[in-house]
């Protein structure tokens, strides 16, 4: 999908699709929201366990009860920002239909219109741990592909990209069920997917902070990459490949 | 009343601009969203009711049992009739039945040792997050209202209890939906012994596919109505009423 070759000096091309950039920043909103409103929910209880059930007399491999008066997460990064559970339970439980129903339908179109396939599968020999290595010694160095080799996304991107949608997405959405005694009875086999209610709990709060690390590393990638050619392709579609000086055109 | 996509779309411009703007509780605070907000609640009970049907919460094995099993909300009951009746192991004591009924009941805890037991060891979930596997047992709500004889016009039944927490009556309500359901019960057993003053002595309701604030303890009275509203706050429970929390405790 790039520009014809003779309307530009063209190293502009057509990165985004509108389905990816209308998903893209309603999951930031909403992933936010999210965020801040579950952050709310995990201060009412700060302690995590591993199993079916887990409550203050039982062994917890995670305890915050005791940092910041019993409040850990503050105030600067919740929903609302003085303590309230069911304020928060407003927001998360309103805002997981947006996050369930966005990912179900990108899912599906990028299924149907070979945007999986296509643009995030892994080509066989990226997967080489040769040219994985490669790759990683690359981004170490801050090294980005440049001219046509980044026009396509490299074997780190795609398979952070698939982590993302394939299994922190997915697994905080099903975890976040698993906690719901009514759906629990049910599909019972989602408590035995994840090992009991309190273990589902956990990874929720997991995969929650993995969203938080892709997120970080995320933001630091745009800003190196060049932030406006990037938020512009997240934008209007439109991204200007980069040249091999590395600087931004 | 489904929620439209005009109305998400709307709660999500509200949260962006919250949020941007760093004015979340603004926006937390701000009637129109919290109306939009609880209106997915509706969509929130109807899909799972849609896709759990009258499925039973799963049953866990002794093994499974919380070693000690948390108590939360009012652990005790200063009300003197209380007091008095918990003094005497609630020999003298009777459960009221009444509202929407052909017959108005007290029943003795002997009546309700004599009707039909049912033992669940179920997991109780707080809404905070953590979770107990506990034994129960009692007589199914289900016997007790047809006992009593439901009028056609009783949708919801409401559990008054002995307890005031932040000085006020504690008090839950169901549909016929949970009401029916097998899995609820009103305990009067907890790892087999007589449920504690702490649990809820001498009655609790198990309505094993909600959350822990439904579980009503110390229930005096179950009446039957038509509506909740005029009850209380009118929203069907104490912590609906005093804090939005969602009426279906489902999730």
């Amino acid at each position: 999908m790039s520009a014809p070759e003779a309307s530009a000096p063209s190293d502009l091309v057509y990165r985004h699709r509108l389905p990816t950039r209308i998903w893209h920043w309603i999951n930031a909103l909403v992933l936010l929201v999210m965020l801040e409103s579950g952050l709310m929910i995990f201060n009412a209880h700060p302690r995590l366990y591993w199993g079916q059930y887990g409550a203050n007399p039982d062994k917890a491999w995670l305890d915050l009860s005791s940092v910041n008066e019993g409040i850990p997460f503050p105030g600067w990064i919740t929903l609302p920002s003085t303590y309230s559970l069911a304020d928060a339970r407003l927001w998360h439980l309103a805002f997981a239909w947006l996050l369930a129903t966005g990912l179900l339908v990108y899912l599906a179109w990028a299924l149907f219109a070979g945007h999986l396939r296509r643009d995030l599968l892994p080509r066989g020999d990226e997967l080489r741990p040769s040219h994985i290595l490669h790759d990683i010694a690359a981004h170490a160095r801050l090294r980005f592909p440049t001219g046509k080799a980044a026009r396509n996304y490299n074997v780190l991107q795609k398979l952070a990209y698939g982590v993302v949608l394939f299994v922190l997405l997915p697994g905080i959405i099903l975890t976040g069920l698993t906690m719901s005694p009514a759906i629990d009875s049910g599909f019972p086999v989602l408590l035995d997917l994840f090992g009991g209610r309190q273990s589902a709990r956990s990874f929720h709060f997991l995969c929650a902070f993995g969203l938080v690390a892709f997120f970080a590393v995320h933001i630091a990638m745009v800003l190196l990459a060049g932030p406006v050619n990037e938020i512009r392709s997240m934008l209007s579609g439109w991204y200007r490949l980069p040249s091999a000086r590395g600087g931004e055109a | 009343m489904i929620v439209s996509r005009r109305k998400l779309i709307g709660i999500g411009a509200a949260g962006a601009g919250g949020l941007l703007l760093g004015g979340c509780d603004r926006f937390n605070d701000a009637p129109a969203v919290r109306d939009g907000l609880i209106g997915t609640e509706e969509l929130t009970k109807r899909a799972q009711r849609l896709l759990v049907g009258d499925a039973l919460a799963r049953e866990y094995s002794e093994a499974d049992m919380s070693p000690s099993f948390r108590s939360n909300g009012s652990v005790s009951v200063a009300d003197q009739a209380y007091r008095a009746h918990l003094a005497q192991g609630f020999a003298r004591w009777s459960l009221r039945v009444d509202g929407l009924v052909h017959t108005a009941l007290d029943l003795p805890m002997a009546a309700l040792l004599a009707l039909p037991q049912r033992t669940q060891i179920t997991r109780h979930d707080c809404v905070e997050g953590w979770s107990a596997i506990g034994k129960w047992q009692g007589p199914q709500l289900s016997s007790i209202l047809a006992r009593a004889g439901l009028l056609p016009t009783a949708r919801y039944a409401v559990f008054h209890c002995a307890d005031l927490l932040d000085g006020k009556p504690y008090y839950e309500s169901i549909d016929m939906i949970d009401a029916f359901h097998p899995q609820t019960i009103l305990a009067w057993r907890m790892n087999d012994r007589p449920l504690s003053e702490a649990h809820g002595a001498p009655l609790r309701l198990r309505v094993e596919r909600q959350l822990g604030y439904k579980q009503a303890k110390y229930v005096m009275r179950v009446e039957l109505r038509e509506n909740l509203a005029g009850l209380y706050g009118g929203k069907g429970g104490f912590w609906e009423d005093g804090s939005d929390y969602a009426w279906y405790a489902g999730i």
